[in-house]
């Protein structure tokens, strides 16, 4: 077991998984002789050469367009897109292509592509920098979206990733690229919590707070501050957006009967919709109040400045606790 | 080297189309060319028969594929008439081990791939979005987002050369998808890895109704040595002078030279598809023009002069184009549409548990109106 940054036990992963197989292959701008803009591919070329970790032209529809070809011919290519907010000119490859390739060849051709995206705010980044566009691809049919929160999932799910003969777009939170934590790098991947689960990050009683990502400290936090109040979160990490563990929330709604999201993306058709829309389909007579979301604005990620009005923090995460508890002391419960 | 080839740089007009290498007149006189001429040494009387045989073989399924989309047996049908030689021309100087990857209107590719009647119909029909294996075949399905293909023949050139295996990707698009950025980011990424991709360039003078002169002013083929790709701009209703010129860019790509790009110049003779209405944007004596360049009819005139066309000959390509086109008519009329579970079907390759609930979810709404029915 060793104490890993996120971002080196991604780049553990990358490493073993090239050991491992020689068709894994990476590609981006910038991530050989760099090491990737945030150095998760650090070392890697110079360990594996320029062949299979490839500094690609400038071009993200380019990058995930040949990868489709090196998957049609038999590699297993990670995608590193610099940025969140980069991945909009690949957009059509992932949808149109990498998603449908094998349901439009009836499952003759498979796609085992893994696109790295560093995601989201809260570093005081640049205008584009700061997207959370997770919920474009969980709609997409074909493609499976993961979002790690620590350095041991984004270890082991970055293998099973790889490892998988889906697509699988796999969400890095930069604001946790520095976070800290054991891991242990010699777990089989295989016999790992697969991607699709979600993991109980903090057992409670009262309410519980779905989240993924960074929110999940964010979620964290707020269930330590709401102990003080004598309130019992659970907390739940979904790391995996499609498909979304229901069997895991289903028990712990049927438990609390009171459910929060929290995610930093924008509210309107996001993750959050799709969750409380099928949490209520399925535990409706559980529920002892409505769901509340606490996410994002419905704007353009803000500038840096305001990126914490934006982006939940701890107390907007307690007003929504206070909301679905109907406590009369909540901020926000506003007709809207 | 990046030579433009039989391209005069005087910025001649995208559209003057006899700016180009050919083998063959339109008259169906043999004709030399320096750069094309080696290519076809060994192409005899016996190969160019089979050339024609391929080249009305096609027609057929052409003409069989707008009858069938006329008789509401398949939705839609992308003409491919006019452009035979070029589809023909170049897929047959493809190794079976190479890989294609065309675009929708390339039914002569995917015929020349070896595809079965039913995968010239099935998916037009709407039962399939591909029929094939293209593993099997060699040949991608056959795109319809266009351009998007370039870049997957890149790829999988790029996997070519991390195997060290002597393939070639061939990736065939039309004169508008030039103007995509996937088609320019394929020739960026292809020449910056050198990698053995052919690039093929079907300008057919329309993208449905715009004509060239709005994606380039300049001949398409006169782009790529910008990208320090060369290319050649040739007579795509030259079935001779197509397989030249592929046989020419394949030997460049194949002994590790990197990219080629050929522009083969032609015509669509129909509607862009079925649903189109061509009336609306050209002229008929346009029509008329290509109609006189035909590239059968032009082959027909030289195994004449050669003395190797015959009734026999006509008879036997008639019949064997008869027996293709009603195998391809019992294809469509003989489909049987997949049970409904199965568009839940290879979605993923493996379990998803979204899919897998809604699938169930599905099943047991179908099976109420069966118990429906049972019970009368
Ligand atoms: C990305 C994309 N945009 C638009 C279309 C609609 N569309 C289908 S074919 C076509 C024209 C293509 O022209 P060209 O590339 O010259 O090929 P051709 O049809 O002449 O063979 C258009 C605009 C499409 N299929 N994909």
């Amino acid at each position: 077991m060793v104490q890993l940054t996120m971002a080196k036990a991604i780049n553990e992963g990358l490493r073993r998984a090239m050991a491992d197989d020689p068709k894994v292959l990476v590609l981006g701008e910038d991530i050989g002789k760099l090491g990737g803009v945030f150095r998760v591919t650090d070392r890697l070329q110079e360990e594996f050469g320029a062949q299979r970790v490839i500094d690609t032209p400038l071009a993200e529809s380019g990058i995930v367009g040949t990868a489709v070809g090196l998957a049609l011919r038999g590699f297993r290519p990670v995608v590193e897109i610099q940025f969140d907010g980069f991945v909009y000119p690949a957009f059509d490859q992932i949808v149109c292509q990498v998603a449908k390739l094998h349901y439009r060849t009836r499952g003759n051709v498979r796609m085992p592509l893994t696109i790295r995206i560093p995601w989201a705010g809260g570093v005081g980044a640049a205008e584009h920098h700061s997207e959370s566009p997770e919920a474009y691809f969980v709609h997409t049919s074909g493609l499976r979206v993961v979002a790690v929160s620590n350095p041991q999932d984004a270890y082991v799910m970055l293998r099973q990733a790889i490892a998988s003969d889906d697509p699988v777009v796999y969400f890095e939170p930069k604001r946790l690229y520095h976070t800290r934590a054991e891991v242990h790098l010699d777990v089989d991947p295989a016999d790992a919590p697969p991607m699709g689960l979600a993991r109980v990050a903090r057992e409670g009683t009262d309410v519980t707070v779905l989240t993924y990502g960074a929110q999940v400290a964010t979620a964290l936090d707020a269930a330590l501050a709401a102990e003080e109040d004598g309130i019992s979160l659970e907390v739940i990490d979904l790391r995996s957006l499609s498909p979304v563990d229901y069997r895991t929330i289903g028990a712990s709604v049927r438990k609390t009967g009171r459910v929060v999201v929290t995610h930093e993306a924008a509210r309107e058709a996001g993750v959050g919709a799709e969750l409380v829309a099928s949490v209520t389909e399925r535990c409706f007579h559980y529920l002892e109040s409505p769901p509340v979301r606490v996410t994002g604005h419905d704007i353009p990620y803000p500038p840096a400045k305001l990126e914490k009005h934006h982006v939940p923090d701890l107390d907007r995460v307690l007003d929504a606790v206070d909301r679905v508890l109907e406590r009369p002391n909540s901020l926000t419960g506003v007709e809207l | 080297m990046t030579t433009v080839r039989t391209l005069n740089p005087m910025a001649d007009p995208a559209t003057d189309v006899d700016d180009v290498a050919r083998l063959l007149t339109p008259a169906g006189e043999r004709v030399s060319d320096a750069d094309l001429q080696q290519w076809i040494e060994d192409v005899d009387t016996t190969a160019i028969q089979r050339l024609y045989r391929d080249m009305v073989l096609l027609r057929r399924i052409d003409a069989e594929g707008v009858a069938l989309q006329r008789q509401g047996q398949v939705g839609l049908w992308p003409p491919c008439q006019g452009q035979e030689a070029t589809q023909i021309g170049t897929a047959r100087a493809l190794r079976a081990d190479d890989f294609a990857f065309p675009s929708y209107r390339e039914t002569g590719v995917v015929y020349a791939r070896g595809g079965k009647p039913s995968d010239y119909v099935l998916a037009w029909r709407g039962e399939g979005h591909s029929t094939y294996d293209p593993h099997e075949l060699h040949t991608a399905t056959q795109q319809i987002i266009i351009g998007a293909q370039s870049l997957h023949a890149v790829g999988y050139a790029m996997g070519v050369q991390r195997d060290g295996g002597d393939q070639v990707a061939a990736a065939y698009f039309g004169d508008g998808a030039t103007s995509q950025g996937d088609v320019n980011e394929a020739m960026v990424f292809a020449s910056s890895f050198g990698a053995p991709v052919v690039f093929v360039c079907t300008n057919n003078q329309w993208a449905i109704s715009e004509p060239v002169s709005v994606q380039a002013r300049f001949p398409i083929a006169g782009r790529a040595p910008g990208f320090g790709i060369p290319s050649m701009r040739v007579d795509g209703n030259d079935v001779l002078a197509c397989l030249a010129a592929m046989r020419w860019a394949i030997d460049h790509a194949r002994k590790g030279r990197g990219p080629a790009f050929i522009e083969a110049v032609t015509y669509r003779m129909g509607p862009h598809t079925t649903s189109d209405d061509p009336t609306r944007y050209r002229d008929k004596e346009e029509v008329e023009i290509w109609r006189r360049r035909d590239p059968i009819d032009r082959v027909e005139a030289l195994l004449r002069t050669e003395g190797a066309f015959d009734d026999d000959l006509v008879a036997e390509v008639a019949a064997d184009a008869d027996a293709l086109a009603d195998e391809v008519r019992q294809a469509a009329m003989g489909a049987v549409t997949r049970p409904p579970l199965s568009i839940f079907d290879a979605v993923y390759a493996e379990p998803h548990s979204g899919i897998d609930a809604q699938r169930a979810a599905y099943a047991a709404y179908l099976d109420g109106f069966a118990a429906v029915a049972e019970e009368g």
